[in-house]
């Protein structure tokens, strides 16, 4: 029998749920809280397409305001969950109302990570995640301005490939010795340090901030022995994940919600998908927490087929893409305890190589910059557990879907 | 726009109107058809959107760029009538294109 279900999120974990819960023929009711004002929407685009004005709102939606309509499904928007007794099965919002609930999911998500040193909440220092973010930095961009962006993680370099475009004079800060660290390999960081170099970004790793200074409105960015003036600061250092909520309510956490194969918390009405959960992957071999779109849309599937009592989609390997000016990213894997890295292609000069992750002859992880059939076969390769050849790997006059030859 | 029709692998068919400057791949998202996964939201980065073109209609759309091709040899489910949806822009001159779906896009 389906009943009532709650979604506490609104992002792009629970926009797949929703799809994919009136794909699977879903019959019970279905509320979603969302703290933003938009329905579900994808984020990606909002460092690319639609931070550089190239699509309107309407296009980052997941789904249109009808589908929902027609879907039978409530959007709560503009609301935020602040208690879950799952004794009684409800949830307390901001406003007082009350939601029960039959089936829970936790699709909470994370926010970005926000700096606590002296002026950072001075105007003009920004973080970007949401729809209302972008619309406010976009607001402050003009050619000429002095852009610092703090962080040189995939959300600023993707910030500073627009805002160059746009003519802004853009500097980015890095607090560690390369870019991307957390995302890509070391040949892959520097060769994204030489190409923002060529689109005449002003690159820093290394590089610690200590503070902002201005009245009122930021104008320097304070690092150890240097000042950077600034127009506007942009801040991207990572995100939290919001399992607070879950916490409290006696849900295990550790480094996110712990879900099991089909996304059940410890509780078996109670669900989390997407940012905030810590799930073990089969493929990878360990509990992990994957910030990404495709875990987010992954664990929607997943959930959405234990709901409604349907085998769940197979394993998949997990992956990323980055765009920046015509430099398209593609990552599968994870590279964690690699034994050896094989380079296909010139990382030092061009803009189209691959790099290849192996521990122990098993292909684990491909960083691949403009070349979307090494990605393709690699995460058919990654996903098999398969030895290829490092020395094929490496000539470029093999094709891809030739390795296994 | 365009009066495009989406035939999926169980015969059911939805013909839907897209606007032009709209993906294929948005336009039959927007539209609720079934079959289309598009989980990069039209990065060319997955090849969840994958649609069959009839003879008739190759010709007429516009040509296959190299990152498409490069997907489509990696799609499981690809044959030479196949396009990534989220690659084709809907114009006036798509209406009546017929189109048909995958049984999986994975």
């Amino acid at each position: 029998m389906d009943s009532s279900l709650l979604i506490i999120g609104a992002g792009q974990a629970a926009g797949q749920l929703i799809a994919s819960l009136a794909q699977d023929g879903f019959r019970g009711a279905v509320t979603v809280v969302g703290a933003e004002s938009y329905p579900p929407y994808q984020r990606p685009p909002l460092s690319k397409k639609f931070l550089a004005g190239e699509i309107t709102l309407d296009r980052l939606y997941v789904r249109p305001a009808a589908f929902y309509d027609k879907a039978g499904t409530r959007l709560l928007l503009g609301k935020q969950a602040v208690a879950i007794d799952r004794a009684a099965r409800t949830v307390a919002l901001s406003d007082g109302e009350t939601l029960p609930y039959s089936t829970l999911v936790l699709a909470t998500g994370s926010r970005p990570r926000r700096l606590t040193l002296p002026g950072a909440d001075l105007d003009g220092v920004f973080y970007l995640r949401t729809i209302d973010d972008v619309q406010a930095i976009r607001a402050r961009f003009a050619a000429g301005k002095r852009l610092v962006i703090v962080g040189g993680g995939y959300i600023g370099l993707e910030l500073a490939a627009v805002a160059v475009k746009q003519g802004l004079q853009v500097t980015v800060l890095e607090q560690v010795d390369r870019l991307m660290a957390r995302s890509v390999g070391v040949a892959v960081s520097a060769f994204y340090a030489r190409v923002h170099g060529e689109e005449g970004v002003v690159v820093q790793t290394g590089t610690a901030v200590d503070g902002f200074e201005g009245s009122g409105h930021v104008r320097q960015v304070v690092c150890p022995g240097m000042r950077h003036d600034a127009d506007i600061v942009v801040v991207g250092v990572g995100a939290l994940h919001n399992t607070e909520l879950a916490r409290d309510a006696g849900l295990a956490v550790d480094n996110g919600i712990i879900v099991d194969a089909q996304c059940r918390t410890d509780d078996p009405a109670v669900y989390a998908i997407g940012d905030c959960t810590n799930q073990l992957h089969p493929q990878i071999g360990r509990r992990l927490r994957l910030e990404s779109v495709h875990n987010a849309l992954e664990q929607g599937k997943i959930a959405a087929a234990a709901i409604c009592g349907r085998p769940p989609p197979p394993v998949q390997t997990p992956w990323f893409w980055s765009d920046q000016y015509d430099v398209k990213l593609q990552t599968a894997g994870l590279s964690e305890g690699h034994s050896e890295v094989v380079v296909r292609g010139t990382p030092d000069r061009g803009r189209s190589f691959a790099v290849f992750y192996l521990r122990d002859s098993v292909l684990v992880a491909v960083d691949a910059v403009n070349r979307v059939s090494e990605f393709m076969a690699a995460k058919q390769l990654i996903a098999e557990g398969a030895r290829p050849d490092p020395a094929r790997l490496r000539d470029e006059r093999i094709a891809m879907k030739d390795i296994r030859l | 726009m365009a009066k495009i029709t989406f035939q999926e692998a169980n015969g059911s068919e939805r013909t839907v109107d897209i606007s032009n400057g709209l993906s294929i791949m948005e336009g039959a998202v927007r539209n609720m058809v079934p079959g289309i996964d598009a989980d990069c939201g039209g990065a060319c980065s997955c090849a969840t959107c994958m649609v069959y073109v009839p003879d008739e209609w190759r010709e007429r759309l516009p040509p296959k760029e190299s990152v498409e091709e490069d997907m489509l040899q990696f799609c499981p489910h690809a044959n030479e009538s196949s396009r990534l949806s989220c690659q084709i822009n809907v114009t006036d001159a798509l209406d009546g294109l017929r189109l048909t779906l995958p049984e999986s896009q994975h």
